[in-house]
């Protein structure tokens, strides 16, 4: 049974077609790609897919449940973690706290332990200071735990949405051009750091990119949406070679 | 002198009301993005419970406090769920900042229609008669200095939930990106409850201590001081935990002192005034941050 499995997915805003018959497998482990021209309805499909839009037909299964009109928090639950074109990180807050963020959902005491320091409060913080240092030091940000976000270099910025994502324990990571503004060198140690989450976690990742470089050299499926359309679809070899996604990137 | 510490401590006491007050708009405000106009109708509705129970109990104003901050609480949650959670998602905050409107009149003519308009004399719930200094030429009143405790105890609390617990951690999480923080696994909703939840709390306090020291109550007792704890808040800087105690009590103490030197009739306009002045010069508030518009 595939992770993840899209079946006639369909939006439109007003008159406008943004995805239509939208359709993806993507088995556990997998490190898919998926990429296409500016505008082609790349983002709305990760917005179709951690429920920011609903769409008007179609369907998504992850692990064989239908996720299909659950809200954000609820397909967070049940295992797709994401990060976005344009970082959004919780700026005021420090580097430890944002990834203890995305760990709120597994730690659990109640709000009258919280407001009164009682019973569990002590023991299950320290849990998560622990748990967010373990997670920091995979991608090397313990040393800035207490850096405020917004303080953070570029590139580092990008890990920590990594690692805040990676803190709710998804079965499913959605990068949304993670090497966007990144130079070459920051984008190597990107392809490092998504390796490393791939083999470490043995995670299942789907990620968007214009970068071909980065999207040849790490990913082994690819889909190519034009026009809200699914173009070309397989492994990354062959799809980068067909006919018609040349034509698409290049023009006749 | 001594007439003039007496002054400044009364206004600090008031300040500490408006404090605590204010501490429940900002809340709101900073997490829910909503001013919440009914806010000062809480501190009423609790009031009247106070006065209620300890009525049929026969003064035991201590069961009295605990239920209205029971139900104040529950109050928050059901005002939150019913009338302001629906239009979280409306076009407009305006239609939102309607409803609190809405609800405050509710509030006031239900409070009417159980208790009449008539008012009822409040019997302190500090018991204590307070501190004499300089052979009894400086008197604190018991309720003036439980007044002053509680809000530094509500303000570091308040301050230790919001930074050292998830509940607070999410709360600054939904206060920054409603939208990010639900994609990391953050109940938008449950949190927004949990600050309506928290507020209400504060504002039965306030109640308590605000009938304590003006003891008369009507349907209207909340309006006044809701008002002024808003201008507090938004003196303060609104959306700042330390803000809020800074404005209210500078607040409560010029109230205080122009009425006393100045004229009680222009008090409230003065007020006011430095309200309008403060804004002038700084538009977000005391300690507000400046928003630098990036271009």
């Amino acid at each position: 049974m595939a992770l993840l499995e899209v079946n006639n997915l369909c939006i439109s805003f007003g008159g406008l077609r943004a995805v239509d018959d939208f359709n993806l497998r993507i088995e556990k482990g997998e490190l898919y790609g998926l990429i296409g021209p500016n505008g082609a309805g790349k983002t709305t499909v990760f917005n179709l897919l951690t429920g920011v839009y609903k769409p008007n037909e179609g369907i998504i299964r992850l692990d064989g449940e239908d996720i299909t009109r659950k809200s954000t928090t609820e397909i967070n639950h049940e295992g797709i973690a994401r990060t976005f074109q344009n970082i959004r990180l919780f700026k005021n807050m420090s580097v430890l706290d944002n990834v203890k963020v995305g760990l709120t959902e597994r730690f659990k005491y109640s709000t009258i332990e919280g407001i009164f320091h009682l019973g569990k409060y002590k023991k299950v913080e320290k849990e998560m200071d622990e748990e967010a240092l373990r997670l920091l030091s995979v991608f090397g940000l313990e040393e800035e735990k207490d850096t405020l976000a917004s303080n953070l270099p570029y590139g580092k910025q990008r890990k920590l949405e990594i690692a805040r994502a990676m803190a709710t324990s998804p079965k499913l990571l959605l990068l949304d051009e993670p090497a966007a503004g990144m130079n070459p060198n920051e984008t190597q140690e990107l392809m490092e750091t998504i390796a490393l989450v791939r083999k470490k976690f043995n995670m299942t990742i789907l990620l968007i990119e214009h970068d071909m470089k980065l999207v040849s050299g790490i990913c082994e499926k690819l889909t190519v949406l034009n026009f809200g359309r699914v173009l070309c679809q397989g492994e990354t070899r062959e799809v980068l070679t067909h006919p018609d996604v040349v034509k698409a990137y290049l023009g006749e | 002198m001594s007439s003039f510490l007496t002054y400044l401590i009364s206004g600090l006491s008031l300040g500490s009301i408006y404090a605590i007050i204010a501490l429940g708009y900002t809340m709101v405000y900073g997490i829910a993005k909503m001013l919440n106009f009914a806010h000062g109708d809480f501190i009423m509705v609790g009031c009247y419970i106070i006065f209620s129970v300890s009525g049929a109990l026969s003064g035991n104003s201590f069961i009295g406090i605990i239920a209205a901050i029971i139900l104040c609480t529950l109050l928050g949650i059901t005002t939150e769920f019913v009338a302001y959670r629906p239009l979280r998602g409306a076009a407009s905050p305006l239609a939102v900042l309607i409803t609190a409107i809405g609800v405050s009149y509710f509030l006031e003519n239900v409070a009417l229609l159980i208790f009449g308009a008539d008012i009822k004399s409040f019997s302190s719930v500090v018991k204590w008669e307070g501190l004499s200094f300089a052979d009894g030429q400086l008197r604190i009143q018991g309720v003036t200095i439980v007044t002053i405790a509680i809000s530094l105890i509500v303000l570091v609390g308040l301050q230790l939930f919001i930074k050292k617990t998830k509940q607070g951690q999410a709360m600054l999480a939904v206060a920054e990106d409603k939208g990010a923080a639900a994609l990391m696994g953050i109940n938008v909703n449950r949190t927004i409850m949990i600050t309506f939840a928290i507020g209400s709390a504060l504002a039965a306090i306030a109640g308590a201590l605000l009938c304590s020291a003006y003891p008369s109550l009507s349907p209207y007792t909340g309006a006044m001081p809701g008002i002024k704890a808003f201008v507090a808040a938004v003196l303060g800087g609104i959306g700042s935990i330390p803000g809020a105690m800074i404005g209210g009590l500078v607040l409560g103490i010029v109230e205080i002192l122009s009425k006393t030197y100045i004229s009680s009739q222009l008090s409230d306009a003065i007020v006011f005034g430095i309200l309008v002045i403060v804004l002038l010069v700084r538009p977000t508030g005391i300690l507000g941050k400046v928003i630098q518009e990036k271009v």
